[in-house]
Order: structure tokens, then sequence, then C-alpha cells
């Protein structure tokens, strides 16, 4: 019962909010209603069983993804009124890609029931899996990542390291002349050695 | 599972991560005047993976519950990886002094070392995520090297195209995994030629269209036909060094690869792998041959002969059999020796500045000007067009050989006919540096080091090459017949 609940709580969140995204006036508005439909499809994602992938749509699209576009609306001077001017030009367009998505899902089901092709069930085939099969996602998918595909799982690191120093060593400048603040010398700096008392006579010129 | 003798196995790999994460620590604090020390550093660090390659590396078996294979052929093609990468490092330093402009910084060879240790992960796969990680490991790096001049235009655009094709390229190939995977239900290779002994109806159609596109991945990377548009313009824009490595330690990867997913993963279907590779075999000759006959530049004439280069190592392939693939392990062997000695070449050419030049006219009577230079560039291009007293033939040979004995007679004929096609674009060269009136003032050699190369290069082709055909011969053969 519960459950149900809030399987329909988070399931109506997540359609109005994404509704919401796609007719807010305000592009920022359109990010947070965005993060409310990822945070409400977390909520779904536990109810199915799936932590895992509730976690990584909190961390990854939450935490990185959104924060992204939010920045990138911010800080680009998108004229948003522009983008919409051609909905209706473009609205049966549109209409036609619709019907093309949906003629594959109700054909991709029907192959589905059909049960012509026999693909296979088996995920990650292994020994332990059978053992894996009573544990949290998190866990069993931990325990493969770092024991039977440790290597790969550390060559998927060195790839992020390589893509670092790529994009380091394709942009980054020394640059010259930068005055850079040292903070000790500033401290340490006395008044004895910036300020110097003259008693000047009159008529002479300042030594400066 | 005992992680001290699955590390003894992947020992070379381990050797080139950790030498490459201490020398990028060393090159971010000792910015560009470490440079030089990090080159050397790094070519010993390849010495060291290669000698780390004798013991399990080289014979363990499979490592990593069936993520690895350590077995000797792939210590054969990581021998020749390491060896090409370790003289496109070598190379570097003296060639971006020359060129204005940009210092060789640090991070060249610590990327090399990376891109390194990606094709050791191809090369050893029994996985297809091993292949797959691997594979983007090595082309991660190299894209970044192709732009590595990035004041330079040319190569920041070799290295977009190199990326944005790459990239198709990938997903290509990950498109290709996927399906070979969901209708085998395994990415080992062993399973997966299981499951190919035994589909049949609607999963055998799904199988051959991952085998399709595997190939059609895979051929990108070693840039054969009909995959190969972005070998010339990529290869005139990179830096000459990176040209060097680009056409022999990935191509060496790309191809060992190939062979190990067409005669482990899919050995049950042959005769359906067999279709492509004598088809791109035959595309990338005859087209290697035709379209570099009006290149001006000498960096893309090499680029074209990269791509008909590939195609003869295909046909040893396409037979099939150890002594096919033994074919391709000595082709290769003798092809990188081949292409660095010519980029070698390509590094000497500089006008009396000390500017680099690459076009063709202005090789006009070398002859003349620097003989010796002349003299190893002629020996290498008549052992790339594979006139008979040079060890290039023996290369040919041993391919159409493997071919005849498959039954591909037809297949080694038309080779052969194209190879004469071939052969022209090589002796133009030729009759340029020999016949021609000499063009403007040339550079004089300044690198000892770059000569010695160059001139062991040559005695490696020469007909003294045949000296090491026991060798070589016994050698590929026990590393092919590992695969079967």
């Amino acid at each position: 019962m519960i459950q149900a609940i809030a399987f329909y709580l988070f399931a109506t969140v997540v359609t109005l909010s994404a509704a919401m995204t796609i007719t807010a006036r305000n592009p920022v508005h359109s990010v947070l209603w965005l993060i409310l439909a990822f945070f409400n499809a977390a909520g779904l994602m536990v109810l199915a069983g799936a932590e895992f992938i509730a976690m990584l749509l909190v961390i990854v699209y939450v935490g990185a993804v959104a924060v992204l576009f939010l920045f990138v609306v911010m800080m680009l001077d998108i004229d948003f009124a522009e983008l919409r001017a051609g909905f209706v030009r473009y609205a049966m367009f549109g209409l036609a890609v619709a019907l093309v998505l949906l003629a594959e899902v109700v054909i991709g089901i029907g192959a589905w029931s059909a049960g012509g092709v026999e693909l296979s069930s088996r995920v990650a085939p292994t020994d332990a899996g059978a053992a894996l099969g009573s544990l949290p996602n998190i866990k069993a998918m931990g325990t493969l990542l770092y024991t039977r595909y440790l290597y790969i799982f550390e060559a998927a690191g060195f790839i992020l390291l390589v893509a670092m120093v790529g994009a380091i060593v394709l942009t980054h400048r020394q640059r010259t002349g930068v005055i850079k603040q040292n903070v000790a010398r500033q401290i340490n700096r006395r008044s004895e050695d910036a300020i110097r008392k003259v008693n000047q006579p009159v008529g002479q010129g300042v030594e400066l | 599972m005992d992680y001290a003798a699955n590390l003894a196995m992947v020992l070379p790999e381990i050797v080139l991560s950790l030498g490459g994460l201490v020398l990028l620590m060393v090159s971010a604090w000792g910015g560009r005047s470490v440079s030089r020390g990090v080159s050397w550093v790094s070519v010993a660090v390849l010495m060291g993976a290669g000698i780390a390659l004798i013991g399990p590396a080289s014979a363990g078996g499979i490592a990593f519950d069936g993520l690895y294979n350590a077995d000797l052929f792939a210590a054969f093609a990581k021998v020749l990886i390491f060896f090409a990468a370790a003289v496109s490092i070598v190379i570097a330093p003296r060639f971006f002094a020359r060129t204005s402009g940009e210092d060789l910084r640090p991070e060249y060879p610590v990327l090399v070392l990376f891109s390194t240790a990606g094709m050791g992960m191809m090369v050893s796969a029994n996985d297809l995520l091993t292949l797959y990680v691997g594979l983007e490991l090595q082309s991660l790096s190299a894209y970044v090297l192709a732009s590595f001049m990035r004041r330079d235009v040319r190569s920041a655009e070799a290295g977009l195209k190199y990326f944005i094709l790459g990239s198709l390229a990938s997903g290509i190939l990950l498109y290709g995994i996927s399906l070979v995977y969901g209708f085998s239900g395994t990415t080992i290779f062993g399973d997966i030629a299981t499951a190919y002994a035994g589909a049949e109806g609607s999963t055998k159609i799904g199988l051959l269209f991952g085998l399709v596109f595997v190939f059609a991945g895979l051929a990108f990377k070693m840039s054969a036909v009909p995959f190969h548009m972005w070998t010339p313009d990529v290869y005139e824009g990179a830096p000459t060094p990176v040209t060097a490595f680009f056409a022999s330690a990935p191509k060496v990867a790309a191809l060992a690869l190939s062979v190990r997913v067409a005669i482990e993963a899919m050995g049950p279907a042959t005769g359906d792998w067999r279709q492509i590779v004598i088809f791109a075999a035959l595309a990338s000759i005859v087209l290697g041959a035709v379209a570099a006959i009006n290149q001006q530049n000498i960096k893309r004439l090499l680029a074209y002969s990269s791509i008909n280069n590939v195609g003869f190592a295909l046909i040893g392939l396409a037979a099939g059999t150890a002594e096919g693939v033994a074919g391709v392990l000595t082709y290769m062997t003798i092809y990188i020796v081949m292409t660095l000695g010519s980029f070698l070449v390509v590094l000497q050419m500089r006008d009396e500045h000390g500017q680099p030049v690459e076009t063709i006219a202005s090789l006009s009577g070398l002859s003349r000007r620097r003989p010796a230079l002349a003299a190893a560039l002629a020996i290498f291009m008549f052992s790339l067009a594979g006139i008979p007293p040079l060890f290039g033939f023996w290369a040919k040979f041993a391919v159409f050989e493997a071919a005849v004995k498959a039954d591909l007679v037809a297949l080694a004929a038309i080779g052969i006919a194209a190879s004469t096609i071939g052969a022209y674009y090589y002796l133009k060269i030729v009759k340029t540096m020999y016949f021609d009136a000499p063009a403007p003032a040339y550079g004089k050699s300044d690198s000892a080091l770059e000569g010695g190369l160059i001139a062991a290069a040559a005695l490696f082709v020469s007909p003294l090459g045949y000296l090491l055909i026991p060798v070589l011969g016994a050698w590929s053969l026990a590393a092919a017949r590992t695969l079967f």
C-alpha cells in the first residue's frame, strides 16, 4: 500500500515537473524543474530496487549535469524566445518524429512478446553470480568491479587520466608578466621598510 | 583468485603505467626543462617493459578470469610496439627543437607510454571489454599526440579530425560488441567462439551483424579501405615523430588485435569474415597504390603506403592459418622497420635554415647533396615496393605463400599485380632523388643518433636481413601457433 502511494507520488511529480521543464518561460526555472524530475526519478528507481541507479541519478545528473546546465544557461546569453520562435513551423516535423518513436516502441514490444529472437539473459556470467544474488546491487557491482573486472576498472581510470592530461596539454598556457600575490611577503612587510621620513628643505627638488 | 600470479602476467603494462605516472609527476613539477630527461627515462621504461615480457608475461596464459591473455603472440606484437614507441620518443626532442614555435613538452613521452600501455592491453585482450578499454586508452592518447603542436593549424586540424572520426569508429565498434554480447551472452573470446560454432537461425544473423560492425571498427583503427579516409590528413598534419608513431605501433596493435579477434573469437565463422578481410585487403592494396601516385607531400605518400601495406598484411589474415598469422607477424616486423626508417629520413629533410620540408620535389638531386641519405631512402623505397634482393620482398612472399597454401590463389595473384602499380610511386621517389636537377641547398645531417638509426634500419632491410629469416620465421610461427 505504502509502496503504491509512493510510486504514484513520484510518478506524478516526475511527469508534472517534466512538463514544466519544457513549458517554463524562464530557462533557469526549466533547469530547476529538471532537477526535481531527476530526484523523483531516483525515488522511482529506489522503489524498483535499483538503488545504485538512484544514487547515480542524484550524484551524476543532479550533482554534475544539471549544475552544468545551470551554469551554461546563466553564463551564456542565449535568446530562448528566438529558439522557440520556429515552434509552429517545425511542429509537423516534431510530430512525425514522435510518431516514428511511438511506432518503434510498439514494434519493439511486439517483437519482444513474439519471442522470435532469443537474446541471452546472462549478464556478467560468473560463478560468483549465484552467490551475489542476494546482495544489494551496489555491493554486487562493487564486488564484481573490484575483483573480476579490476584490470579493466584500473585501465578505465587511466583513460580518464589521459583525457585530463590531454585537455591540459592542449589548452594550458604559461602566461608571462602575471603579477602574483605572495601572502607571506605581504605580511612580513613592515612599515619601516616601506615608509621613509624626510625633512624636506624648502626650495629644493624632491628626491624620488 | 591469485592476484600475484595475475599481476606477474600483466607486468609489462604495470611497468608502463607506473613509469608513466611517475614521469607525469616529474614533468608536472619540472616543466619543459626536464623534457629530455623524461624522454630518456621513458625509453628506459619501455625497455623495462620489454624485459618484463620474459617470464609469465609471455607464457602465462589466461589472467584475470579470462580478461587477459599473456601468450607468445601478444609478446611478439608487444616487442614490435615497444620498439616503435621507443624510436618515436627518441626522435622527438630534436624535431621539436628544430621547428620554430614549440618546444617539446615532457607530456609527449608520457602520452606515448600510456598509449603503449593501451596497445599492450589490445594485443593481449581475451575479452571484448579489455579490447575496447585498451583501444580507447591508445586512441585517446593518440588524439592528443596528433594535435601536440597546438599552434600549428594543420596539427590541430589533424587532431580534431582524428578525434571525431575515431570516436565514430569506436561507436561502430561498440555497436558491434553489444550485438555480439547480446547474441552470445558473453564477452570472453573463447565463449564467443563457442557461440559462433553453435549458432543457427536468427541468432546466427545477429552474430554476423555484430561481426561486420566489429570488423568495420577495427578496420578504421588499422586504416584499411574503406575506412582509411582519415589517414592521409592525420599523417600529414601531425608532427613527424607522431606520424612515425601512428604509422608503426598502433598499426601493429590494431592488426594483432584483429588477428586475435578473427581467430580466437570468431574462428568458427572464418568463412564469413574472410570475405570482409579479402575485400579490405584488395581494396587497400589497390587504393593505396593508385591514390599515392599523384601525391606531392612525402608524409601523405607514406600514409597511402601504410594503407597499401596493411592490405598486404591482411592477405595473411585472410588465409586464416597459422602460416598466414605468422606471415602477418613477419610482415609487420619488416614493415615497421621500413616505415620508421622512411620517417627518419623525412625528419632529415630540411632546408638550409633547418626548417622541415615535406614536398617530394624538394628531394630532387638528393643523391648529390647527401648521398648516404639518398641511398638509405632508396633502400627503404625499393624494400616497400617489394623488390627482391631487399627484405621487403620476403615480407610479401611470406603472406602470399600463406594465401596460396590456403587456396586463395586469385587473391595472391591480384595482390602481386597491384604491388607492381605500387612500385611505380616508390620508384618515382628514387628517380627524383637520383636523376632530377638538384633542389635548393639542403641542411646537413646534425644528429649522429638519427643517422645511426637510419643506417641500422637500412641494414635490416638490406639483403643481410635474410640472415634473420630462420629466427624471425621460427618465432613468428611459434607465436602464431599459440592462437590455434
